[in-house]
């Protein structure tokens, strides 16, 4: 059985298509990359896995049941956990109470939300501004909250969309330990976004390239990274391919 | 004194002595129903203004008509009374329930609008109970109202069942609070998208949230009806009078806090009550007639310089009058 299966996903926003035909198939246990230029599709994807939009046609499989028109929530409690790139934090609240509040989605009491959130703030590497309101956090303890709150709705998927994007290199190797200890400690499966080459070609299994909403080619990241469309659309848009790839 | 440690929620130190000073301070003034009848209205606006703030402060769906629910919990306990004979008594136990039916029918429209179109949607739908029954006098008596001969010419009762009640209000705030569903009024508040993307049956607890309040809100306006012996469209329906000091009482007190509408309470009661009796006949009589600019005033005073209100911001006010006091001393 396929762990999470696209069919012909289309998205429309009005005249626009924003997401054409695309069909993937993730493993269970992979780390599964995602590229594409800016505007190609990518959140957009992730947007209609977790029915943030509704699909304009095609299908989304998960573990074999269907998910296409299932709610947000429910998604979430069938095990799909998900960053946001544009980082949502509840701003108010302290960064366990964040945690406990998508602990909860596993856990019935307090103490054990307050248990799971501690466990998962410590992997996260937020054990020093635990008791800090969200809202106060730079942005690498945002995108570090954000990976936080999906780990402990406990998901067995878990969509990771540009969790590393404006952080400083020191930050950026912390992440990327992170992501890695999610598949190797957690053994969650991973879908990732990420503009940041060395990022992506390092740590992923297969790569899905996207542009203007259609798949241009899928496989391992030195067949992604040598394909000329690829090459193509990343030149002039962003030249981080090449150079990221070989540091 | 040790809190007190409970399934649900702990009663603190402080919290204790709160409740043995609102034991103990209204059995001082035993010879002045006037200060007793007081103490009642402070404990009704604690009922209110509590509910208000689990839907709003908590949960961030700020309602803008808690008279309807104060309203139809009133007429809960006044239409059986009216049309059979029922005792209104019976509302302590109807007009909650009443008002969470209501709720949950208002819900279903109300809750598809966000923010500011959330705020008029309550508004409206207070306003129309209001005039509906004013009009419906088959059903309502319209604007003559309900008459009750009260139970008891003693105040002390009344001032106990609404204690009662108040607590109960403000415990069961604070033990949801502290459970699955106090952290999902929470996150709904901060970001209704964000909350469904970690689970979160948002629909679901905006409607649990709403439940709460709104049985409390209800039970409040029963309470109303059995004690006052009067009830008609034009007070337990009020735009001004209740909905708007609702709201009142809820961020002058401090939005988001557990005792917030406590304080707010005592605060409005008491500055409602300056004003009514001109600062008891001192003042020129023409003052009574400007509460409603004072409570403008003081909306306006509280959102600028103390957004958390006096318990949200009790920290802030504590620094702020510290520094004042050194600055007069080292003069
Ligand atoms: N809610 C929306 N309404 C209208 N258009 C949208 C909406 N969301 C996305 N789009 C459009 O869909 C296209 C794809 O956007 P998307 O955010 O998925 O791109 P992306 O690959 O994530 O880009 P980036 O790398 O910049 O994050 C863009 O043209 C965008 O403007
Ligand atoms: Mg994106």
């Amino acid at each position: 059985m396929s762990f999470l299966v696209l069919e012909n996903l289309t998205k429309a926003f009005g005249g626009l298509v924003a997401v054409n035909k695309v069909s993937l198939e993730v493993k269970e246990g992979e780390i599964f990359g995602l590229i594409g230029p800016n505007g190609s599709g990518k959140t957009t994807i992730f947007n209609l896995i977790n029915q943030y939009y509704s699909v304009t046609s095609g299908k989304i499989y998960f573990r074999g049941i269907e998910i296409t028109s299932k709610k947000t929530f429910e998604i979430a409690r069938l095990g799909i956990g998900r960053t946001f790139q544009k980082v949502r934090p509840l701003k108010r609240l302290t960064v366990e109470e964040n945690v406990m509040a998508a602990a909860f989605a596993r856990e019935t009491s307090f103490e054990g939300a307050r248990k799971v959130a501690s466990e998962v703030i410590d992997f996260c590497n937020l054990t020093e501004v635990k008791y800090f309101r969200a809202g106060s956090l730079p942005i690498a303890g945002r995108k570090r909250l954000e990976i936080a709150k999906a780990l402990a709705t406990r998901p067995s998927l878990l969509l990771l969309d540009e969790t590393a994007a404006g952080l400083n290199p020191s930050e950026l190797d912390e992440a990327i330990e992170i992501i890695k200890k999610i598949r190797s400690q957690l053994g969650i499966t991973i879908i990732i976004v990420e503009h940041i080459m060395k990022v992506i070609m390092n740590i992923s299994d297969r790569i899905h390239a996207i542009a203007f909403g259609s798949t241009i080619t899928e496989g391992s990241p030195k067949e992604v990274a040598a394909h000329p469309t690829v090459i193509e659309a990343y030149l002039g848009t962003d030249e981080t391919l090449q150079g990221g790839f070989n540091a | 004194m040790k809190d007190i440690n409970l399934k649900f929620f702990t009663i603190t130190k402080y919290e204790q002595i709160i409740i043995l000073l609102t034991i103990i301070i209204p059995l001082l003034f035993y010879d002045s129903p006037y200060m007793q009848g007081l103490f009642i209205f402070i404990m009704m606006w604690v009922v209110l203004g509590s509910s208000w703030n689990l839907l709003a402060g908590y949960t961030g769906q700020v309602s803008f008509g808690h008279a309807a629910y104060f309203g139809i919990g009133a007429y809960a306990a006044g239409l059986p009374f009216m049309h059979w004979g029922i005792s209104p008594w019976w509302g302590l136990l109807t007009g909650g329930i009443t008002a969470v039916v209501l709720g949950y029918l208002l819900g279903i429209v109300v809750f598809k609008l966000r923010g500011p179109y959330f705020a008029l949607g309550t508004l409206a739908t207070a306003e129309i109970l209001r005039i509906i029954f004013g009009q419906e006098e088959w059903l309502t008596n319209g604007h003559n109202g309900i008459l009750y001969v009260t139970t008891w010419v003693d105040k002390y009762p009344y001032y106990f069942i609404i204690w009662a009640i108040a607590l109960a209000t403000v415990f069961s705030v604070k033990a949801l609070m502290k459970s699955k569903a106090g952290f999902y009024f929470l996150s709904i508040r901060e970001d209704e998208d964000a909350a469904k993307a970690i689970g979160i049956n948002t629909h679901k607890y905006k409607n649990i949230s709403m439940a709460v309040s709104t049985f409390w809100a209800g039970t409040a306006g029963a309470f109303y009806m059995i004690y006052m012996g009067f009830i008609d469209p034009e007070v337990v329906f009020a735009l001004h009078n209740i909905s708007i000091i609702t709201i009142l009482v809820g961020i002058i007190g401090g939005v988001g806090t557990i005792w917030g509408p406590a304080v707010g309470a005592i605060i409005m009661v008491l500055v409602q009550e300056l004003f009514r009796s001109a600062f008891f006949g001192l003042a020129p009589q023409w003052i009574s007639k400007v509460h409603a600019l004072v409570f403008g005033l003081l909306v306006i005073f509280v959102i600028l310089y103390m957004a958390g209100g006096v318990v949200g911001d009790w920290d802030l006010i504590v620094k702020k009058f510290r520094k004042f006091r050194l600055k007069k001393a080292t003069k």
